[in-house]
């Protein structure tokens, strides 16, 4: 490596394997992980969560902000 | 038949007999539709992250359903055209889940004491230590002086 100290670990997808989570839109409690303070989704890059996981994963934010089950915005 | 999982939620001043109401009306919709219903759940009155028509909180309702298409319409046009439902939300799914959803799992979970609810043991710890040192420190004693008498210098801190 040329550049030893930019080398950072790649992590896996947080929903690989087989006894992953199960994304589902009532669960506030694990997608309230892949949300920032503000409420907002934080991107894939961050999270390592698979790009076919994120896009799960929004759609799951986006139904439980529908249901009011978590904030659209969150002002602290 | 196809599955389908139903959300609705009730407005806060329907009492709880009223919420039950409701489900049943729309379970007989979907019933008399030629659907099933093969579990439902009273997530209870929640608060919502935010409000919708000026209420806070709101009656939680989960469906599991098992019914034709057409019968989800006519549940979902008589949800629009009923008052007391604020919002609802049906998503076709592939398998029904068995058991109680992650709400009723996580809920007697949330119901216990917080711990950081609980009063702090150490409030009172560490106040002495911030006397700052860089100018003599005035003391004043209301409560008998502890070490005889004799005035500490002020490097106490």
């Amino acid at each position: 490596m040329s550049k030893p100290s930019f080398f950072r670990r790649r992590k896996s997808c947080p929903f690989a394997g087989p006894n992953a989570q199960i994304i589902d839109y009532k669960d506030t409690k694990l997608l309230s992980r892949f949300v920032s303070e503000r409420g907002k989704i934080v991107p894939s890059r961050i999270t390592a969560v698979s790009a076919k996981k994120q896009r799960e994963l929004s759609l799951a934010i986006k139904r439980a902000r529908y249901l009011a089950l978590m904030p659209y915005v969150d002002s602290k | 038949m196809p599955y389908y999982e139903s959300v609705f939620i009730a407005r806060q001043d329907v009492s709880t007999a009223q919420v039950e109401g409701l489900t049943e009306t729309f379970t007989t919709v979907i019933t008399e539709a030629g659907g099933s219903i093969p579990s439902c759940e009273n997530w209870g009155l929640r608060t919502m992250a935010y409000k919708i028509k000026k209420n806070r909180k709101g009656h939680y309702v989960f469906l599991n359903i098992d019914a034709p298409a057409p019968a989800l319409h006519e549940m979902e046009r008589q949800m629009r055209i009923n008052e007391d439902v604020l919002r609802y939300l049906t998503v076709r799914v592939n398998k029904l889940e068995e058991g109680p959803s992650v709400v009723m799992r996580n809920k007697d979970r949330d119901e216990r004491p917080r711990r950081d609810r609980a009063p702090r043991r150490d409030f009172n710890d560490g106040v002495t230590s911030e006397v700052s040192d860089t100018k003599p420190t005035v003391h004043e004693f209301s409560e008998p002086i502890p070490n005889g008498g004799v005035l500490p210098v002020g490097d106490d801190a």
